[in-house]
């Protein structure tokens, strides 16, 4: 196997993939959003339950590749406790980060753990199954003044 | 004389890419084939030397660009068996053709409560204007139901043709499964009843030898691209009454007569379908595409893939978790399958690290996914240059699938 291929899918690329963190439908009410890939399909569902002015919990279901199902499961991970603003400003970094080019560096320090998605680089077709769960999570936030109920 | 495979390939300048390190295996046919040297030299050739508008001019190269237009158009009815070469009208591909016999033909001719019958195996571009029509005149669209081999019922098929049925519209092989239908049977059921059949023949045309006066269909939709010509021309063929009883649905120049502002005559068939300067490169091109399929021998290459399918069909079911999706009994040379621990789309791209080609998603086909339950499929398609070499790559890309994801 390629290194590029290697680097797209490594060990926590997969991992998340085949043992999705926070899946399934959350209890209460919260913000939910649907998203759709009408390239191939995929589709998923966002929860986001958001308790004095901070995301308390970020869940998903749905059917997808594995980069789009780890990159839904790292970032249910990587959103909790931080404030709907900062969930916004982290989208625009992972976004920018899959969209550059693939010999500069990462923002490791701000990615997080996110940076293990930083294989999709090599791949612009792939972007999209990396970013769909977050733009899902986005508009989710931003139709914040309705807030669905899930039950 | 055994097929020379090789041969074949040397015709074919793009097959000599390396994709990510490795030769390509391009199995992304169905798709849209790869453009032989004949091809290709003609398109230059064209605008080298012999380009201007045509059918206006007196002048030496807008003579000799006519006669290699209309020249093309004699290739196309040939290749089709059409009566005259005037059924043959040129366009930019099978959408466009099944628009035009929609809105043009059929639409004026339906009403509330008349039927439209398609079938369930359709690509988008066989659904979506009919269901133009549907919205614009309150017909019905009824869709035949497939069982779980991917064949159209044919009793379904034939209960659904009811006495509102006014059109029938189908495929000759289905782009998703791969599913020849039984289209002279079909076609036949449908004229019992007095029901027109147009038929969407994009991933026939470079597989089977299509002789639209034995089908006895009404009309033959399909696009060069898939069989060996340029992108951006196709070809509608329509029985001579047929494409007399319709109306143009573009006016412009070309498809004239006279104009004045009281009242404009249109031309014969086929140049009132064909308003505006056409793709008349693509359109000599394509007659190029159609000497290169014939010289092949069509009956040779439809053995060849045939051959591909049986290999490709063996090897893939013997992988754990695999199924494969379309199974008919008579099938072109197209290979849909899902894995039971990958994503389409991952199953691609780490094909693609391999340097085999192939198409992963729904192939357009939304209701045939919908059918098996089923997002997406990944779809390796053959054509006349492909080799067991590389079913044997994709067996083996599949296999480092089944390794990273099993």
């Amino acid at each position: 196997m390629s290194s590029d291929l290697r680097q797209l899918y490594q060990e926590v690329i997969l991992d998340h993939s085949k043992r999705p963190r926070n899946f399934g439908q959350p209890e209460g009410s919260c913000f939910r959003a649907e998203g759709h890939n009408p390239l191939c399909g995929d589709q998923v569902t966002v929860y986001v339950r958001v308790e004095d002015g901070a995301i308390t919990e970020v869940r998903f279901e749905g059917r997808g590749c594995a980069i789009s199902t780890a990159s839904a499961s790292l970032m249910t991970e990587t959103l909790k406790s931080k404030t709907p603003q900062e969930a916004r400003e982290l989208f625009e970094l992972f976004r920018e980060s899959v969209t550059s080019d693939p010999s500069s560096e990462l923002d490791g320090e701000q990615l997080g753990k996110l940076a293990v998605l930083g294989g999709v680089r090599e791949y612009p077709m792939r972007v999209k199954c990396a970013s769909l769960a977050w733009h899902t999570m986005r508009a989710a936030l931003d139709g914040s003044e309705e807030p669905v109920t899930t039950e | 004389m055994s097929y020379d495979v090789e041969r074949i390939r040397k015709d074919f300048p793009i097959l000599e890419r390396q994709i990510r390190g490795m030769p390509l295996a391009y199995l992304d046919n169905a798709a849209s084939t790869q453009k032989p040297l004949p091809v290709i030299e003609a398109i230059s050739k064209y605008y080298t030397s012999t380009h201007a508008n045509i059918h206006r001019g007196v002048h030496t190269l807008s003579e000799e660009a006519t006669a290699l237009y209309e020249g093309a158009r004699v290739k196309l009815g040939r290749l089709l068996n059409a009566a005259a070469a005037e059924e043959i009208v040129f366009l930019r591909g099978t959408t466009e053709a099944i628009n035009l016999v929609s809105q043009a033909w059929v639409r004026p001719r339906v009403g509330p409560d008349d039927e439209i019958l398609i079938s369930h195996l359709e690509h988008h571009s066989n659904i979506v204007p009919w269901q133009f029509v549907c919205e614009q005149t309150g017909a019905r669209l009824v869709v035949a139901p497939i069982d779980d081999r991917g064949e159209i019922i044919l009793e379904e098929y034939e209960r659904l043709l009811s006495p509102r049925t006014r059109f029938a519209a189908l495929s000759h092989v289905s782009n998703a499964l791969g599913t020849i239908n039984p289209v002279a049977e079909l076609i036949r059921l449908a004229h019992e009843r007095g029901v027109p059949v147009l038929l969407d023949g994009a991933q026939a045309i470079p597989h089977l030898r299509v002789d639209v006066r034995a089908l006895g269909c009404d009309f033959y939709a399909f696009s060069g691209h898939k069989m060996y010509g340029p992108t951006g021309i196709g070809t509608l063929w329509g029985r001579t009454e047929r494409l007399e009883e319709m109306d143009p649905y573009q006016g412009g120049g070309e498809m004239i007569r006279s104009v004045s502002f009281e009242k404009t005559v249109f031309d014969d068939v086929p140049h009132k379908f064909e308003a505006g300067t056409p793709d008349i490169c693509g359109a000599i091109a394509l007659g190029v595409a159609v000497d290169y399929l014939q010289d092949l021998d069509l009956e040779a290459v439809g053995q060849h893939e045939q051959e591909l399918l049986r290999r490709a069909t063996e090897q893939v079911s013997e992988l754990s978790g695999t199924r494969i999706i379309g199974t008919a009994a008579e099938k072109a040379g197209v290979l849909s399958f899902v894995l039971d621990c990958a994503h389409p789309h991952d199953v691609g791209t780490i094909l693609d690290g391999a340097g085999v080609a192939v198409r992963t998603g729904h192939h357009c086909a939304q209701p045939v996914m919908d059918r098996f339950g089923i997002p997406a499929t990944t779809r390796a398609s053959f054509a006349a240059y492909n080799t067991e070499e590389e079913i044997d790559r994709l067996v083996a890309g599949l296999r480092q699938v089944l390794e990273i994801f099993g």
